[in-house]
């Protein structure tokens, strides 16, 4: 399959299109409660798939998703148990996985690291987001990571520094890079505005 | 060849000077009198006059020794300005070969390579290094194969992994950079470490460069000059060091602009490496004054028209925006209105 040349792919920030079935021996099924949603439209385009999925959920509520009888249902309750939910799963998987995440960005970064750390290759993983747009940032000074930030500027829980989001992505931190917004001018701050989706 | 190695300093007192010769052979980036991204590249093969900066594999100037004290310093406050993934060792005694062999052959008085199969010893005057290692044996070296030899190497290094039809910032040393992070680009692909660039992707450039570049074979390394500007002598322009670096770029006042303001060129050159098929990629980081290109009439005419006439979004992302009406000012003391020659070099 060749992708047609475009702008958009020239961005280190991810693009969250609708997930799809695609040829598969067996999907993983990543989402916290806004993703669950994503899910559901999936199955109810392909569901002969969800008997050859594991659904990974990290919501109070996983009914929804236990009613489309999934191969296996792992309940997580917090986003710091995904990497170890993530490692079993990984134990066990074979070739041809295809890997779904939907949810907000921190769990769509959170997820995408751990996947690609586990060796997938980009061609297997999709990505959909639901819920909030908060982000998760890295301070480029101090190297903090910030879990949830939904304004621009933001202060950095690491070093105090008041951080612009700079539109530049690691998938392999999960992370957005925050830079210090009043560097050339200390003190002089602009207006906090909130982070768009 | 000969060369006087100054005692200068990037940071603090900025006591870096250009000598009227490295005046001469600084890499003047225009060759004309207006600027756009293109996909410039050229062999990387000796050209210009006999003292040019491209006459050498890796050039070796008066700042020399300077810039390798500059380099240990900044990595002495943040190890992780030279990074290399687990899968880039190969590469980095690649690059190791590479430089050494390159410098031995082309600065003969300075370097020498001593190769009795895999028993080498490398000797660099300059920096009163002389040792002897087994190579391909990290355990025979003070640090890892990149890191020993870029410690030793003027300039910015990026090693870059060839896969799945893209490059990968998988490895490098970067203590000379124009405001990117190693440590938050390494992993990154060709496309996604230059998100942040305005214009160039729409215009097609990352795609052109990509396909250029994926297809350098060995023996046969290309070149690109690049450019941007920096206040004051400082080599390490870091987005991690910017709260030490931002306020200086609002010290510019009339009276100090042609002496604080730097044209800042990279000349960077692209290598395929024998063993990884990873690329080598050398960021030069050459800094010249305003005041010091204006002693180059035909310099001082054609930087005015290019900055003058720059896209506010070039200069914003080139971060000097902020400076350009006094940049412009200055250099408009050196534009009598005649035409330039063509080419890059002085008249």
């Amino acid at each position: 399959m060749t992708i047609a040349p475009s702008a958009s792919l020239f961005a280190s920030r991810p693009r969250h299109a609708p997930l799809q079935a695609r040829p598969c021996t067996s999907a993983l099924m990543i989402a916290d409660e806004p993703g669950i949603a994503a899910l559901l439209s999936l199955a109810a385009v392909v569901p002969d798939l969800m008997p050859r999925s594991t659904m990974l959920i990290c919501a109070a509520d996983a009914d929804a998703i236990r009613a489309l009888r999934p191969a296996r249902l792992v309940e997580i309750g917090s986003p710091a148990e995904l990497p170890a939910a993530l490692t079993a799963l990984f134990a066990d998987a074979r070739m041809g996985l295809q890997v779904h995440i939907a949810g907000g960005e921190a769990l769509i970064n959170q997820a995408l690291a751990l996947v690609q750390a586990a060796g997938l290759p980009a061609g297997a993983i999709q990505t959909e987001h639901r819920g909030s747009p908060a982000r998760r940032m890295q301070c480029v000074h101090c190297k903090t990571i910030a879990e949830g930030i939904t304004t621009d500027p933001y202060d950095c829980p690491g070093c105090g520094r008041s951080l612009f989001v700079r539109d530049h992505f690691s998938r392999r931190l999960g992370a957005y890079q925050g830079v210090c917004v009043d560097a050339e001018t200390p003190g002089i701050l602009p207006e906090v505005q909130e982070i768009q989706a | 060849m000969t060369v006087r190695f100054n005692k200068e300093t990037f940071r603090g007192d900025y006591s870096f000077r250009n000598s009227p010769a490295a005046i001469r052979r600084f890499p003047f980036p225009f060759d004309r009198d207006e600027y756009m991204y293109s996909v410039n590249m050229e062999p990387h093969r000796a050209a210009g006059p006999d003292d040019s900066v491209f006459q050498r594999r890796f050039d070796v100037d008066e700042h020399y020794l300077s810039e390798m004290e500059d380099r240990a310093i900044t990595l002495a406050g943040d190890p992780g300005r030279c990074q290399s993934l687990p899968h880039m060792r190969l590469a980095g005694w690649d690059l190791l070969e590479l430089i050494m062999t390159s410098k031995a052959e082309d600065y003969p008085d300075l370097f020498q390579l001593t190769r009795d199969r895999d028993r080498w010893r490398w000797v660099n005057r300059p920096m009163g290094i002389d040792d002897s290692f087994t190579f391909l044996d990290d355990t025979t070296l003070p640090f890892g194969p990149m890191e020993y030899i870029t410690r030793q190497t003027q300039g910015d290094f990026a090693v870059l992994d060839h896969r799945e039809g893209n490059l990968w910032m998988d490895a490098g040393m970067v203590t000379s950079q124009a405001d990117w992070s190693l440590d938050f680009d390494i992993g990154m692909n060709f496309f996604e470490w230059h998100a942040p660039v305005p214009r160039a992707a729409e215009m097609g450039i990352f795609q052109r460069a990509l396909k250029f570049l994926l297809n350098v074979r060995q023996d046969s390394p290309a070149r690109r000059l690049n450019w941007t500007m920096t206040v004051n002598p400082r080599l390490d322009t870091s987005p991690e060091t910017y709260p030490e670096w931002g306020p200086e770029k609002r010290s510019l006042t009339v009276k100090n602009v042609g002496a604080k303001q730097f044209l800042r060129v990279e000349l960077q050159s692209f290598w395929r490496l024998p063993r990884s098929n990873a690329l080598a990629f050398p960021i030069r980081c050459y800094l010249c004054a305003l005041e010091d290109i204006a002693t180059v009439p035909k310099w001082g005419r054609r930087l005015h028209r290019v900055l003058r006439d720059l896209p506010e979004d070039l200069a914003t992302y080139k971060g000097f925006a902020v400076n350009r009406p006094l940049i412009v000012e200055y250099l408009s003391q050196c534009d009598d209105g005649k035409p330039t020659s063509p080419g890059i070099y002085p008249d």
